[in-house]
């Protein structure tokens, strides 16, 4: 049927009113939108000519490129020292690993990247082989490669690792433990079984409530008293134990989130399928309780391998404690040399934590399926 | 009836294997019988390794003589002092830097957090640099650069930087002057705290007056415009005195400010007052642009930066006087002025008539070291530094996530009820937000006591320092030092959720 009152063709869409699209509305839009806005850009921008090029001059622009010398970096108005970097290396890296055994690390972070890469792909298929392989078999790989003595390796004692390796290993090493640990306790806070819930509750409390530097201490000073005489327990395993404990506890507490923001009906429904306690937990209630908190536990994980840092403080050479002492070699000695160090140490520190914060908050996008209420 | 029949037997017949309450109690049994176990075989341990090294338990140690050196103490300190009074050193240093980082931390993170949400573009990204960079790169690392390579870098004593205020700073740490109150302050301190409960006393009043009868009283609107004027003119005449250093022909004639104040402060009594605001607004952007842009770049000329203060403080006036005239008349207005000279004004007078006197020992270089003042070791400037812009990230980050919680429609709310900008923000929005920053805060508060300790590594006397350091060194006592420290951060951290669980109950959204 016709009417002539029903258009039969669209109508061309109009421009967009002048002055709101384009460079010059974003511009006014942004930056000068009022007398007060335009003061603050102006401030700011003055704030950048200041603080910019003196950082850009020392990174870059005076910088003493690898390949330079340390008479170079020795001279009047140089920048960051990077020659000095590229020198020590190795040094930062693996510590005081052999030189000849350098092939060892280099497989482990091959195997690592290998292994890590598809597991953080949601799309990658084989994900429970996959996170077997990452969680169990390649630490027990790693340990036997770094460490020797099997298969005609040499030993190398943990007293030798050091650098990005030590801290890479203590972070992986307190995610991979801290999360079994941290469930249990999660669960445990949440029991209705009043010996287990208050045993939970300590635990996470006392480990929440002091300082890494001194659970480290009394990792390393505390430990050997507690083991049965004569048993020697090693330094970095030490610092292991105590790391683990510290983070298991934050990482309790982040569960225990994803744990109670989980509606009721969730464990009656599995209660009413006449599922126990723990076929409850593991079908129904842990892979969702999970789903929910994977960013959290994310950013427990940057927490943790920032404070990886801590344990130089108990004489570990982690990359933080490597950049430090390397920063009195007077072969480099140059006014430059420990800021060089101090930035090189952050730029690897801040490339890991920003990656994880990026991969968390892009997971909280893609998980976000409509599972608010 | 059959179902009836059931009521009185017996429930089926099941395991007890099965039965919940048993395995309830079964579990329980096993995990506590296995922690005893674990602690039993631990203290047995303990005591076999401790009578191995023929070492004694107790805390006896603590009224021991330390007989070593604190770097910095709060108290007198000397070799001769005890253990506990080592204990106490540490303890004191750990609240110090605690309380000066949390001041500064949440000035920063509060002004970080705001920025981050600006509509400015250019100030909104700063922010988010500045989070994102020191938010991912470990605080230890930040303290060493701040000590090692920023304090430790500093120019040797004779060559000290000077900052403003007699302040130097130099390889030793940061020297400023110590103030000498003599015996009649204390008067003028007295008069500081009855004044400013007064001058609370006289806001809450004045509000609950215009609550009542929808207006102030008129004897606080007669008092807030005399007041108005006094503080204009003394604001007016501190911002021209200094503006004329930048004028080279006012310099010579300090009279002409105090005219120029005399003149504005008489107009603020009249319908010219938003002119009269105008132009001191002018004088204090002036002048604080002027000084900071000749401390940034020495280079430029002074002119060019005479002018840019110039034109950036005539687009302050401008700024205010649009503000000024869309205002309500004074009547309307909450006596801020009224109540700021009253907390000052009083303590002012005190001090004027009882001639109390606050001298100020100037830090004064001699041959070798400087004289006077009080020193503040590089330990502490460099911990209190690091803290304070590490926090301050986090910081932020809660602020931020706190005002972006407050649902829109409170905006648009307040918006369709005509309050203004700043009362929408004051009244409806930061009260609301309040409630979601704060407990986030208090655990940022009781981080920044807990990363404290890391100024062991830096050598700061803090209570890791003091006393898991030095002191378990030379008493040997691990268990009872560690126990000790643990403790005391462990009552922090009770503290803390006690109050966060107050304030939780206090302001918990009451709903339908």
């Amino acid at each position: 049927m016709e009417h002539a009152y029903v258009r039969d063709t669209m109508v061309d869409a109009r421009q967009p009113p002048r002055g709101t699209e384009g460079p010059i509305a974003w511009l006014r839009r942004s930056l000068f939108a009022s007398p007060s806005d335009t003061l603050l850009t102006i401030l700011g921008m003055l704030f950048l000519l200041w603080a910019v090029p003196p950082i850009y001059n020392f990174l870059i622009g005076h910088a003493v490129m690898p390949g330079g010398t340390v008479e170079q970096c020795r001279a009047e108005g140089a920048g960051a020292c990077w020659a000095y970097i590229y020198a020590r290396f190795n040094f930062f890296i693996y510590g005081f690993y052999p030189i000849d055994q350098y092939w060892r690390p280099n497989i482990v972070f091959v195997l690592g990247a290998a292994l890590i890469v598809p597991l953080l792909m949601p799309s990658a298929p084989f994900k429970r082989i996959n996170a077997v392989l990452f969680f169990v078999v390649f630490p027990i790989v790693a340990f036997y490669l770094l460490n020797g003595g099997v298969f005609g390796m040499t030993h190398v004692p943990t007293e030798q690792w050091g650098g990005l390796l030590v801290t890479l290993i203590i972070s992986l090493v307190g995610i991979i433990c801290s999360i079994p640990i941290g469930i249990l306790l999660a669960l445990g806070r949440q029991s209705k079984l009043p010996i287990i819930k208050t045993l939970s509750v300590m635990f996470i409390e006392l480990w929440r409530a002091v300082p890494l530097i001194t659970v480290l201490f009394m990792a390393s000073i505390m430990l050997p008293l507690f083991m049965p005489t004569g048993t020697t327990v090693d330094k970095l395993l030490r610092a292991l134990v105590g790391v683990t404990l510290f983070s298991s506890a934050y990482l309790a507490e982040t569960v225990r989130g994803g744990l109670q923001a989980l509606p009721r009906g969730q464990y009656e429904a599995g209660a009413s399928l006449g599922l126990g306690y723990w076929k409850r937990t593991y079908f129904i209630i842990l892979p969702q309780a999970l789903k929910h908190v994977i960013p959290g536990i994310v950013n427990n994980f940057i927490a943790l391998f920032k404070d990886t840092s801590l344990v130089s403080i108990v004489g570990i050479f982690d990359l933080l404690n490597t950049v430090q002492s390397a920063s009195s070699d007077i072969n480099w000695s140059s006014p430059t040399q420990a800021v060089t160090g101090y930035v090189f140490a952050a730029a690897v520190f801040w490339v890991f934590c920003f990656a994880m914060s990026r991969y968390s908050l892009w997971m909280e996008r893609r998980l976000d399926t409509g599972h608010k209420r | 009836m059959a179902v009836q029949d059931n009521i009185g037997s017996s429930a089926p017949r099941t395991s007890l294997l099965n039965d919940p309450v048993f395995r309830g109690i079964l579990y329980q049994i096993i995990v506590g019988g296995l922690v005893v176990a674990f602690f039993y075989w631990i203290v047995v341990n303990t005591a076999q390794n401790l009578a191995a090294q023929n070492k004694t338990t107790g805390f006896d140690f603590l009224f021991r003589t330390a007989g070593f050196d604190i770097s910095f103490t709060l108290f007198p300190w000397s070799r001769t002092s005890f253990y506990w009074q080592a204990f106490l050193a540490g303890l004191l240093n750990t609240l110090l830097v605690a309380v000066i980082g949390i001041f500064f931390a949440t000035l920063l993170g509060f002004t970080l957090g705001i920025a981050r949400l600006s509509s400015n573009w250019l100030i909104a990204r700063v922010a988010t640099v500045y989070i994102e960079t020191i938010r991912n790169i470990p605080l230890l690392l930040q303290l060493f650069f701040w000590y090692f390579a920023v304090l430790k870098a500093m120019p040797a004593v004779r060559n000290s930087f000077e900052l403003p205020l007699d302040v130097f700073i130099n390889q030793r740490g940061l020297m400023v002057p110590r103030p000498m109150p003599d015996g009649e302050f204390i008067w003028v301190l007295l008069a500081i705290a009855i004044s400013v409960i007064a001058a609370i006393a006289v806001g809450i009043w004045a509000t609950r007056e215009r609550t009542a009868t929808g207006r102030y009283p008129a004897l606080v609107v007669q008092a807030a415009k005399i007041a108005d004027a006094v503080v204009t003119f003394l604001v007016a005449a501190l911002a021209f005195t200094l503006l004329s250093q930048f004028v080279p022909v006012l310099a010579n004639s300090p009279a002409i400010a105090w005219v120029v104040a005399l003149v504005a402060a008489v107009a603020s009594l009249t319908r010219f007052a938003p002119y009269s605001r105008a132009v001191v607004a002018f004088a204090i952007t002036f002048v604080i642009l002027a000084s900071l842009l000749r401390a940034m770049f020495p280079g430029w000329p002074p002119f060019v930066i005479d002018l840019g203060a110039a034109v950036a403080g005539l687009v302050m006036g401008w700024i205010s006087l649009e503000g000024t005239l869309r205002r309500p008349p004074s009547e309307g207005r909450f006596p801020l002025a009224l109540l700021i000279l009253i907390a000052v004004g009083i303590p002012a007078v005190v001090y004027v008539v009882t001639g109390a006197q606050l001298a100020f020992e100037l830090p004064v270089l001699e041959r070798f070291n400087f004289r006077g003042g009080v020193q503040l070791p590089p330990e502490l400037v460099a911990l209190v530094f690091g803290l304070t812009i590490y926090t301050a990230a986090f910081i932020a980050e809660n602020v931020r996530g706190g005002i972006r919680s407050v649902n829109k429609g409170q905006t648009e709310a307040a918006q369709s009820l005509g309050l203004k900008e700043g009362d929408r923000l004051r009244l409806v929005i930061v009260p609301q937000a309040m409630r979601v920053i704060v407990p986030p805060l208090t655990s940022q508060y009781l981080n920044l006591t807990k990363n404290s300790s890391l100024g062991a590594a830096i050598g700061y006397p803090e209570l890791v320092n003091v006393f898991t350091g030095t002191t378990l060194n030379q008493t040997g006592k691990a268990i009872e030092v560690i126990a000790l420290t643990m403790a005391v951060y462990l009552t922090f951290s009770l503290l803390t959720s006690a109050f966060m669980n107050w304030y939780n109950g206090r302001v918990a959204m009451v709903e339908r």
